[in-house]
């Protein structure tokens, strides 16, 4: 079974092409995280997925069946991006109008509104509400139904270190009891340790897709190795001409250590013969982040690429 | 059914808790009150006239209040939902648009009907054991049908007001065309009648003219309650043609029917072209 699968699927508002050939799926038990600049397409896969539209071209399918279908629709949970609730109603009102809706049992109210930490607060209007626990009470409402599909647009907005982190632990604690949950967000070093799979989005395409691993190796960007001379830096420089077997390589000393940039297939050879030449007291490796590949696939263009419509 | 009831239900609460039912039902009575004590004022008397008299001054004033309230309750339906962020979560719920809409009619309209029913109820029992020698039985029948039809226009005009709200994408824009529509409904129909009639120096059709009458739902309100007693003397202006109008009660409550159902439908229609 899949949470969800997009098939070579495009969309387009009006006339603007907003997704094209987009192939994505998930199954259950995994994170995904979606990456991409505003306006690459992550709202408009997410609507897909919510059923919210048809896709111009392409298939969609959801939890086995069709997206939009309320068979489908009852076992997925999303938290928009920036949702105001009825300042009006208190938190606990609030997700019980929503449980009728889900056809959630009323039980589970209580219990979802203290695991978000809203316990003290559920019997307060909303519009007292601070930014973060809105937030709470969003995600308190996708979790209403115990979902098998999640999908959370920007879940930590709002919310201070320690409860980012709890929202993190609850994932994972969802994910290995077989929930799909699809993660986007713009604070990469955040999500980095909590996603099995990440997708990147450039103008309506999926750019790269793989675990981090497989990403590091699309990106084949070069591995950062800080090395400590065992005697003087000049020695170490000098094993450093003899052991590298290629050209080219980024270097230069920093307090008392040696940074150098070596793309990946050149790291072991080069480690290798360092240890040979007995010149390296330590060494530490730095493996390039999300955020690094993230820059890398989205390009150089930085606010450039942040323009764009939706 | 079931989401439909929900989504009417928080409707009804909301109407509740921000004392618009109260507040409503309130004015109708005070309303109804002081029109029956005083509705006689210009003649020198004060005190009960008649109900003919009463359910017409009534129905005059029901006529600028009702749309009112209705347009005021209903006209952020939509694109209220939408500024908040909730319409697009409602929408990834199991509920159609249709059921989301048809929901919050019965809730808009059910709080609609019971200020009017407790507002107007209360006023005719207080008029029954105030004063002496009315007629009870003629008396619960002009304020039953009063409050039927004054029911169906505000529902008339709810469904107006959601024909605004699936359309715009900002509230200032829904109220202001909301009150486009009351003035136009209200002010402005009577007054082109008229200047129609005027001008067109009898060339037109006189038996399609009282057929135009049919177009303002609250000109149908006024016929189907005054011509009830039938005394036509009190039928003023524009009004006046509804006297030659081929069809009876039954016909104008058919009229007031069709006045919610096509707004309505035509509303569901819009909402499902509306993009989330």
């Amino acid at each position: 079974m899949n949470c969800f699968r997009l098939e070579n699927v495009s969309h387009r508002y009006d006339r603007a092409m907003v997704l094209h050939g987009v192939d994505l799926r998930l199954q259950p038990g995994e994170i995904l995280g979606l990456f991409g600049h505003n306006g690459a397409g992550k709202t408009t896969s997410i609507k897909l997925v919510l059923g919210l539209m048809k896709p111009s071209e392409g298939r969609v399918s959801v939890l086995d069946g069709e997206a939009g279908d309320p068979q489908v629709t009852q076992h997925i949970g999303y938290l928009p991006e920036n949702v105001m609730f009825y300042p009006q109603l208190t938190g606990r009102e609030i997700l019980r109008h929503f449980a009728r809706l889900k056809g959630a049992s009323l039980q589970q109210v209580p219990e979802l509104l203290k695991q978000v930490g809203l316990g003290d607060a559920m019997d307060t209007r909303t519009k007292t509400y601070s930014k973060g626990m809105r937030q709470r009470l969003g995600l308190a409402q996708a979790l209403l139904g115990r979902p098998k599909l999640l999908m959370l647009d920007e879940p930590t907005v709002g919310l201070d270190p320690v409860a980012t982190a709890d929202l993190y632990h609850l994932l994972r604690e969802l994910r290995d009891r077989g929930t799909g949950v699809v993660l986007c967000s713009h604070v990469l070093p955040g999500v980095e340790p909590y996603i099995d799979r990440a997708a990147i989005l450039t103008n309506g395409a999926v750019k790269a897709h793989g675990d981090l691993p497989s990403l590091r190796r699309q990106a084949n960007m070069p591995v950062t190795l800080s090395l400590e001379p065992a005697g003087t830096m000049s020695e170490l420089e000098k094993a450093m001409e003899q052991a590298r077997a290629s050209t080219g390589l980024m270097m230069k000393s920093e307090n008392g250590r040696l940074q150098v940039d070596v793309k990946p297939h050149d790291k072991m050879p080069l480690i290798r013969s360092l240890m040979a030449s007995g010149e390296l007291a330590d060494i530490s490796i730095h493996q390039p982040s999300l955020e690094d590949i993230y820059v890398h696939f989205i390009g150089a263009g930085g606010l450039a690429h942040r323009g764009g419509n939706q | 059914m079931n989401a439909v009831w929900t989504i009417a239900r928080k409707e009804l609460s909301d109407s509740l808790r921000n004392r618009w039912l109260v507040a409503i039902s309130l004015v109708f009575a005070t309303l109804a009150l002081g029109i029956a004590w005083f509705g006689a004022a210009a003649s020198g008397q004060v005190g009960y006239a008649s109900t003919p008299a009463t359910i017409a001054s009534l129905a005059s004033l029901g006529i600028f209040l009702i749309p009112l309230i209705a347009l005021l309750l209903a006209y952020d339906t939509i694109v209220g939902e939408d500024e908040g962020g909730t319409l697009l979560l409602l929408m990834t719920y199991p509920l159609s648009r249709s059921q989301l809409l048809l929901g919050k009619f019965l809730g808009h309209g059910l709080t609609l009907a019971l200020a009017t029913l407790i507002g107007f109820g209360v006023a005719g029992i207080a008029i029954v054991l105030l004063v002496e020698d009315v007629a009870i039985v003629s008396l619960a029948v002009a304020l039953g049908r009063f409050i039927g039809s004054t029911i169906l226009l505000g529902w008339g005009f709810i469904a107006l007001a959601y024909l605004v709200s699936v359309r715009v994408s900002e509230k200032p824009v829904a109220a202001g065309l909301a009150l486009a529509i009351w003035f136009f409904f209200v002010l402005i129909f009577d007054l082109m009648l008229l200047g129609i009639l005027v001008a067109s120096e009898g060339k037109l059709n006189p038996e399609l003219l009282p057929w135009l009458l049919m177009l303002n739902p609250t000109d149908i309100y006024r016929l189907l309650n005054i011509v009830a007693f039938g005394d036509t003397s009190q039928l003023s202006g524009v009004l006046s043609l509804g006297s030659d109008l081929p069809v009876g009660p039954g016909g104008l409550w058919l009229a007031l029917v069709m006045w919610c159902v096509v707004p309505l439908a035509c509303a569901l229609l819009l909402f499902r072209k509306r993009r989330i």
